[in-house]
């Protein structure tokens, strides 16, 4: 007997920590027939913002665009105005912006952790991880005064060179987590339920996602190598030793699959730029910022964030103001058009399980 | 930023103190990266809470003076996004500048203009401090984004004698500098010059400022003297439609800028643009024109509707001590007159010169020009110079000696009445009991004779109002200085003053500013207009 179709508003508030966001579902009985997103709920015109803001008061702005990934924003608008600018970067600088990246996407991962399971109402994991979570915010306080937002990265470099010690809290805390994520396995992927409720839900296949244009984990979650860190690298990442791990199948599990081992290769990436360091100037000034002028012309830069790549246009027209600034972001296309298509024929008890998988930030979509 | 209680401020200090809501800080520390006094921190207490939204607006160092001992992000001149370094001002070297009296500053290039303008920070202290209140930092913002001609606009809105100010203002704007507290000021008046000189001709200066000349309203106004605070109601006037006449004495017009300042300082094609162009736009000059001799105060009085005296401070003050009637004993003020009028003063090769102001090192530098061995007396010591420390380092550079704590009691003459030697005590310096500065004192028996061909005094001018007869009653004057109302009225309501011959501080830059306010008093007597 075919059931009568229902229409149920799921969020703006919903498990899986990805930000306000409301997907209207037209269900029968549990199953989706069709998923409607709707966005709009933290749309702070960041972008525009820019347009009113000199150089460097929009470097603050950049960090804002995703709340748990705030660092790729500045990396990628540091390098967005060094390339418009021809300004160079000490080495130094580049090593300690690599060890900053990767301790943001071990953050992610730890927030991630956390989200993915509690979407599922697996609520332990969250609490072991969004807790170890903090001794890398720790860390981040330490240097840069902030925990969240650290305004750290910018054009010409880094603010401040590490402090007295840093070096060795960073690799104890790496040596630490290290060991927990041995735990994770246990709790996460050695879990019947965890396995049950994500293998051969939410599945993204090659053809979809290559349509949709997807990237990140969810890409390599469908067995294809795709990494900027690797195709187009910046930084230092083309003098470091890591790999890329890619998972079959498309489905949530694939992808849990992939992240578990990011984040062990990200740990290894920092204990390599920590040993590499070069000493050295870390920030190559910029001028006074109220007189600060960039040359015309216009740059696009890639980075590799945690939901994959995202691409940043910034344009100037020669003034003291950004003209342009557009952030393409990976949760754009995956917390969008590909939600609404893998939600197709899915269950309504793996809605957050399925949005906190592909990526979804909604203060990245909005901007 | 608003103001605070029992704190008045004063120079360079606003008295203003930034309020923060630290309830949206985003502790992106950008203001103590920017803050060019290097006095915002950020605290480690950012932990806070309260039921009162007010509690979260605070006034840093006012509300929690115990801040201090709390600081965590804070501001050092290695990480501070100022600029504190100043772009040097290309010069001629010490020895090769005394053989002419070629001008010494050679000016920046573009690129170096742009570089300095790029240093400011709009801060607005400059424009405070100027008594001309010139939009200064408008005018550098112009430089730094390289819109020169809008530049000259910009600064030929309150003052039409920039390039002299470009060249010799006394600059207290950079004084007040808020880049200075930690680094060297921004070079304002070397900007101004910079500005200035991208026009090259009067012809290129009326082209870019292109000033709105109003028809003529029919009233006439007389202005004495061509200095300055004339110069400047002159122009202001003329563009306001007034039919203006200067009576000026000298051949030339400037006054004090013209026959005191040596062209090294301030080439006379430099001052000669000015004055054309501020003819071209119909102020009319009547050169060799004394007032009280080739012409009478009465008839200019009588003639315009309203009259403006630039008088300024004609008569060198004398030592007054013994010997200072001998042949080679002469005023410096009267010495510079008379080189940049071109005439020749036998000073022969060993040439002292009195006092520590301008004049002092000006009548130094010149007679060292004249190939003379220059050895200057100041009463005081060096740091009390009250000259521009750039000029009494010029000097230094071209090999003139400064003897500090030196008190001249008297001039020697030899059988001719020639002078022959001046003879000083040595001072000691006494502090202030009311702590004002340190005074000099001579020590009994120091004596030391210095053997010279002609001894120069340079301790101060004073006025000659005997031009003025029987008006001297109506026109009052009080320790030398005419008596003028906050738009530089005197006690005859038609006559305006302005200049050294009514402000204490006697530069360039505030006689322009007396000009300018009595261009508007004038306006409001005659037309009424507010």
């Amino acid at each position: 007997m075919r059931e009568k179709a229902t229409t149920l508003y799921l969020g703006p508030q919903h498990p899986g920590i990805t930000g306000n966001m409301m997907v209207r579902l037209k269900v029968e009985g549990d199953t989706i027939v069709k998923a409607t997103t709707e966005v709009g709920y933290l749309h702070r015109a960041f972008e525009k913002l820019q347009e009113k803001r000199n150089w460097l008061q929009s470097f603050t702005l950049m960090c804002r665009f995703c709340v748990p990934e705030t660092d790729p924003m500045e990396e990628s608008y540091a390098r967005a105005v060094e390339a418009i600018e021809g300004r160079e970067v000490p080495e130094r600088a580049k090593y300690i912006r690599v060890m900053v990246l990767e301790l943001a996407r071990l953050a992610s991962f730890m927030l991630w952790y956390g989200g993915q399971n509690g979407s599922l109402g697996l609520y332990t994991m969250g609490q072991w991880s969004v807790g170890d979570r903090n001794y890398i915010l720790d860390l981040f306080e330490e240097l840069t005064g902030g925990r969240i937002y650290h305004m750290y990265i910018w054009p010409g470099g880094v603010r401040r060179d590490l402090p007295k010690g840093f070096e060795q809290k960073v690799l104890k805390t790496m040596d630490y987590l290290e060991k927990r994520l041995d735990n994770f396995d246990d709790l996460m992927f050695n879990n019947a339920i965890f396995k049950k409720r994500t293998q051969g839900v939410g599945i993204v296949d090659k053809e979809t996602a290559i349509e949709h244009g997807v990237v990140g984990a969810v890409l390599r979650g469908c067995g294809i190598k795709s990494d900027i860190r690797i195709d187009d690298p910046y930084e230092v990442y083309d003098k470091l030793d890591f790999e890329v791990p890619t998972a079959e199948g498309g489905d949530i599990w694939a992808r849990a699959l992939v992240r578990r081992q990011e984040a062990r290769q990200s740990i290894r990436i920092v204990r390599q730029v920590i040993a590499d360091m070069p000493g050295g100037p870390v920030y190559n000034k910029i001028p006074n910022p109220q007189k600060w002028t960039v040359p015309k012309g216009d740059a696009y830069v890639r980075t590799e964030s945690v939901r994959g790549e995202i691409g940043l246009y910034v344009a100037s027209d020669g003034g003291n103001k950004p003209r342009r600034v557009h952030l393409r972001g990976a949760a754009y296309v995956h917390g969008i058009t590909l939600l609404e298509d893998v939600l197709k024929g899915a269950n309504i008890a793996d809605v957050s399980a399925i949005m906190n998988s592909l990526g979804t930030c909604p203060p990245e979509i909005e901007r | 930023m608003i103001h605070i209680e029992g704190h008045e401020g004063g120079k360079g200090d606003s008295g203003l103190r930034p309020r923060v809501d630290n309830g949206r800080c985003c502790w992106c520390a950008l203001c103590v990266e920017v803050c060019p006094t290097g006095s915002l921190s950020l605290t480690k207490e950012y932990n806070f809470v309260s039921d009162d939204p007010n509690d979260f607006l605070w006034i840093p160092g006012v509300d929690n003076p115990e801040g201090k001992d709390k600081l965590s992000f804070t501001s050092g001149t290695d990480t501070s996004l100022n600029d504190f370094k100043r772009i040097p001002m290309p010069e001629m070297e010490g020895m090769e500048r005394v053989k002419s009296f070629a001008e010494v500053v050679l000016g920046y290039n573009e690129e170096m203009a742009r570089e300095e303008a790029s240093r400011c920070i709009s801060c607005g202290l400059c424009t405070e401090v100027c008594p001309e209140h010139m939009h200064i930092p408008e005018y550098i913002n112009a430089i730094a984004t390289g819109n020169d001609a809008d530049a000259l606009r910009i600064i030929y809105d309150n003052n039409p004698l920039p390039e002299m100010c470009g060249k010799v203002c006394t600059r207290r704007c950079e004084d007040v500098c808020a880049i200075a507290t930690r680094g060297d000021s921004v070079a304002i008046r070397w900007l101004k010059r910079y500005a200035t000189e991208t026009a090259a001709t009067s012809d290129l200066v009326y082209d870019i400022v292109n000033p709105e000349i109003r028809p003529a309203n029919g009233k006439t106004v007389g202005i004495i003297g061509a200095g300055p605070s004339g110069l400047t109601a002159a122009y202001y006037l003329a563009l306001r439609g007034y039919d203006v006449n200067i009576y000026e004495a000298n051949a030339k017009a400037g006054g004090m800028t013209m026959y005191g300042i040596p062209k090294y300082r301030f080439p006379l094609d430099s001052l000669d643009k000015q004055i054309e162009y501020i003819e071209k736009i119909g102020v009319k000059i009547n050169y060799n024109t004394k007032v009280g001799k080739d012409i009478s105060f009465d008839k200019i009085y009588k003639e315009n509707d309203a009259v403006f005296m630039g008088v300024g401070f004609p008569k060198a003050w004398t030592l007054g001590i013994d010997g200072e009637d001998a042949q080679g004993s002469m005023q410096a003020v009267n010495y510079l007159h008379m080189i940049n009028a071109g005439e020749e003063v036998e000073i022969g090769d060993k040439v002292a010169v009195i006092g520590g102001g301008n004049v002092a090192i000006d009548a130094a530098r010149v007679s060292a020009r004249m190939g003379a061995d220059v050895t200057i007396l100041y009463r005081r010591r060096v740091e009390d110079m009250p000259a521009d420390w750039e000029e009494i380092e010029g000097a230094e550079d071209e090999g003139i000696n400064i003897v500090p704590q030196a008190i001249p009691i008297k001039v020697h003459k030899d059988k001719n009445g020639k002078v022959e030697s001046v003879e000083y005590l040595m001072a000691e310096m006494v502090a202030d009991d009311k702590g004002g500065r340190p005074k000099p004192v001579a020590i009994e028996g120091s004596n030391k004779i210095l053997k010279v061909t002609a001894v120069m005094g340079a301790i101060g001018q004073q006025g000659d109002y005997s031009f003025l007869e029987d008006y001297s009653e109506k026109i009052k004057e009080e320790r030398g200085r005419f008596v003028v109302n906050d738009m530089q009225q005197t006690t005859d309501p038609k006559v305006f003053a302005g200049g050294d011959a009514v402000n204490r501080t006697a530069d360039a830059i505030s006689a322009i500013a007396d000009g300018f306010r009595a261009v508007k008093g004038i306006e409001e007597f005659l037309l009424g207009v507010k």
